[in-house]
């Protein structure tokens, strides 16, 4: 009986997994093979080069140029979509008037819940697309167009948005430009999930604290905070991918594709460069091995830190 | 490179946002771009030509098919209709089965080393980088289809050819790219403003300069041009050097010679340039193509440069009265070469070195290069083809201006290659263009920092080298 099961087990599971080997599996283990080649694309003759393509790799600038604004997503963009999203879940969740109907949201938070969800909803054209008109870099610009009617705004140097190479802070005008985008568009996702999270946090709890004279600041970092830390820290790993890819925003915000003059060039656009516009997939696919050996080490650190003991409630 | 970007911006948004959509399903962001270097085994393909003769000079089989792939951008895909009806006039035993994309590399690139389309237009902004596809050896060399007989009037098919067409598609001394439209650049102006004004169109930069200040009092800016991709300021900077430095300083840039950026003249066909950003004559913002030259129809700017694809482009927003006229980029009183204009063939097909049906691939390029095939081209597309007397029988101010500044034109042709050569050059200088434009680099800065660029390229044994001779 038992081995009837067993052969019931593996004939669901054979289809699906020997389509996952061939069609995922096989192109990553294929990836990893050519970046040992100078293969350039477009033939079938290919040369054995060994590892000079990750020789190279580690003393080419414009790599390493990408390899900190990539850092720089990384440590930015789950920081403040995180943030974000934690303030508007609390607000709306927990964050009310604090009177005899018990714990509750802010004034009207069934309607922003929607309203912070939104960009969800939208598709990346149409994100992009609508940035690009909020980003406009003339008068016919929203946010150009609105600083300069209210007198706020030189119309005879307008804010360059993504064209602006400038640092802010010592980083590139337009790797902030592009921050706010990803955390405008990814906060709202966040803050249903650590809504969730909040919701399933038994509302005695928060009783108990506010019978102790609990303010909202109290209650956020000593109760809500702590219990949602599994939450939170598989959203860090999540955000943690976006931030290193980044690619639809930089290739589609930014001119040059990683400009201006390599202002915003990430690894993602240094990579689509290198395959297709000079050739050579070899060395670019050392790339891609590169940054998927970080990708894994990076979510195994982060979930080896956050990891400790659950509450069960 | 192509000469023609039209529908840029559409085009990177929505490839790029369908992978970027499609990696993102994935989960982690390296999955899509690991998966994209994957590969597959070639296929052999086998061919018997059938006998050859003046009508069928490369000995095309009878009921034998050929796959075209048109590049649907600015030009439309019409045209190439309409070839199809001129080919299969002669051969109606042969089946062509044509397709049109935007997407030519990202649909095209896959199948080269195993089983490609028989014959590829290779542009827009997702096409195949020309070298890579040579120097790989993915695309068949056409020298014999330019000796050829044409396919409707006296002589071979080069005769036929507009000067700097086969010049265009040439690499390494072999011939791999027919370039079937011709593109004129220079400075765009309205000539029924000009007129109603009373301005005189300038000729030289110090005429420009002259009457900067009074355009600027109508409240207009005297110039723009797309300050997102970097290669449209290119045009101009580097059609600039020509007429100030030469021919020769230009084919060293090419060449990748030592110093050659620092060659007698280039500064100084700069400086001009520095001049017009540094006294602020540049419409403010940083447009795009579309926007820049919406701009310039709206009367923002009186001057805007581009190619002569510019009306087919804008052709929906011209407002009535509007007179588009081209005229030559802007020279000073002691340039070198101050009458060359910046011309060139552009829109390549190429012919896959794989290809099940070559002949008939280089056949249907005959008659796409065919009196009847680019009189329809000119007709349909406002645009010249490569073939000579395309436009005898178009009536546009546009089109007209361009043939007039042809003939006006010095002995040789502008034509700038180390874009196409080297694509580290052409991201580099595109870059460089725009940071000088912007006013963030003078033009010195500028030429320091090309000539390093250059000088990497030149240094580096991966890249492959090619030589410009003429």
């Amino acid at each position: 009986m038992r081995h009837g099961v067993a052969r019931f087990v593996t004939g669901f599971l054979a289809l699906p997994v020997a389509l996952y080997l061939f069609y995922v599996v096989w192109p990553f283990a294929q990836a990893a093979g050519y970046s040992l080649t100078d293969w350039g694309g477009y033939s079938d003759s290919q040369r054995f080069v060994g590892l000079d393509n990750y020789v190279r790799l580690l003393s080419d600038e414009l790599i390493r140029k990408a390899f900190w604004h990539n850092v720089f997503f990384l440590i930015t963009v789950p920081l403040f979509t995180i943030a974000l999203a934690l303030f508007l879940a609390f607000l709306l969740n927990v964050g009310g008037r604090e009177d005899r109907a018990g714990i509750r949201g802010v004034f009207g938070s069934a309607v922003y819940k929607v309203i912070f969800f939104f960009p969800q909803v939208l598709s990346l054209v149409v994100i992009a697309v609508m940035w690009q008109q909020i980003y406009r870099t003339d008068r016919q610009g929203l946010i150009n167009g609105l600083l300069i009617k209210i007198g706020l705004g030189d119309p005879e140097n307008p804010i360059a948005f993504t064209a602006d190479p400038e640092p802010f802070l010592g980083v590139p005008a337009v790797l902030w430009w592009l921050l706010l985008i990803a955390v405008w568009s990814g906060a709202g996702f966040y803050m249903v999930l650590f809504s969730a999270a909040m919701q399933s946090i038994p509302k005695d709890i928060y009783e108990a604290a506010l019978l102790d004279g609990a303010g909202r600041f109290h209650t956020f970092f000593r109760i809500t905070l702590p219990l949602l830390r599994d939450t939170i820290s598989v959203a860090w790993v999540y955000l943690g991918f976006i931030a290193l890819d980044m690619y639809a925003l930089v290739f589609v915000m930014t001119p040059s594709q990683g400009g201006p003059n390599h202002a915003s060039e990430i690894f993602a656009s240094v990579l689509n460069f290198t395959a297709f516009q000079k050739g050579q997939f070899g060395y670019a696919c050392a790339m891609g091995v590169a940054l998927a050996i970080f990708t894994i080490l990076l979510a195994a650190a982060q979930l080896r830190i956050t990891r400790r003991e659950r509450i069960e409630f | 490179m192509s000469v023609t970007p039209e529908n840029l911006g559409d085009l990177n948004r929505r490839t790029l946002l369908q992978r970027a959509a499609a990696a993102g399903l994935l989960a982690t962001p390296v999955a899509g771009l690991l998966s994209a270097c994957a590969g597959s085994e070639p296929t052999k393909s086998d061919d018997t030509g059938a006998a050859k003769s003046k009508d069928n000079p490369f000995g095309v089989k009878d009921g034998s098919a050929v796959k075209v792939v048109i590049f649907n951008g600015g030009l439309g895909d019409q045209w190439a209709k309409e070839d199809k009806v001129v080919f299969n006039a002669k051969h109606p035993n042969i089946t062509v089965n044509m397709s049109s994309t935007q997407k030519i590399k990202t649909e095209e690139q896959p199948k080269m080393a195993t089983q490609p389309s028989d014959l590829v237009m290779n542009s827009g902004a997702d096409m195949m980088d020309r070298s890579t596809l040579i120097n790989e050896g993915a695309i068949e060399p056409l020298d014999d289809l330019l000796t050829a007989p044409a396919w409707d009037s006296e002589g071979s098919v080069a005769d036929s050819l507009l000067p700097g067409t086969v010049g265009d598609g040439t690499q390494n001394g072999k011939f791999y790219v027919v370039n079937v439209a011709y593109t004129v650049w220079g400075n765009w102006y309205n000539a029924a403003l000009f007129k109603k004004e009373g301005w005189q169109a300038p000729t030289t930069w110090d005429e420009f300069f002259a009457l900067a200040p009074k355009i600027k009092a109508k409240g207009m800016a005297p110039y723009v041009h797309d300050a997102v991709h970097g290669y449209y300021p290119r045009w101009g900077l580097m059609a600039s050097i020509w007429k100030t430095a030469g021919k020769q300083v230009v084919v060293d840039i090419d060449n990748l010679k030592e110093n050659a950026w620092k060659a007698d003249g280039v500064l100084k066909a700069l400086e001009p340039w520095e001049k017009l950003v540094k006294d602020r004559l540049l419409l403010p913002g940083k447009l795009d193509h579309t926007q820049s030259q919406q701009a310039w129809l709206d009367g923002k700017a009186a001057f805007i440069q581009v190619g002569t694809w510019l009306k087919n482009e804008m052709s929906a927003t011209i407002p009535p009265g509007f007179e588009l006229t081209l005229s030559d980029y802007w020279s000073n009183a002691d340039d070198k070469a101050p009458k060359d204009v910046f011309a060139a063939s552009g829109e390549g097909f190429v012919v896959p070195s794989k290809a099940p049906n070559k002949e008939a691939a280089k056949e249907f390029l005959r008659a796409i290069l065919s009196k009847a095939g680019s009189a329809k081209f000119a007709e349909l597309t406002k645009s010249l083809a490569s073939t000579k007397g395309s436009g005898d029988n178009v009536q546009d101010s546009a089109l007209a201006s361009a043939n007039t500044l042809m003939k006006n034109g010095g002995s040789e042709l502008i034509s700038v290659k180390f874009q196409d050569f080297y694509a580290d050059l052409d991201k580099e200088s595109q870059n460089l263009s725009e940071e000088l434009m912007a006013g963030r680099l003078t033009a010195q800065q500028f030429v320091d920092k090309m000539q390093a660029a250059a000088d990497k390229v030149a240094k580096d044994s991966s890249i492959k080298k090619q030589t410009r001779t003429a």
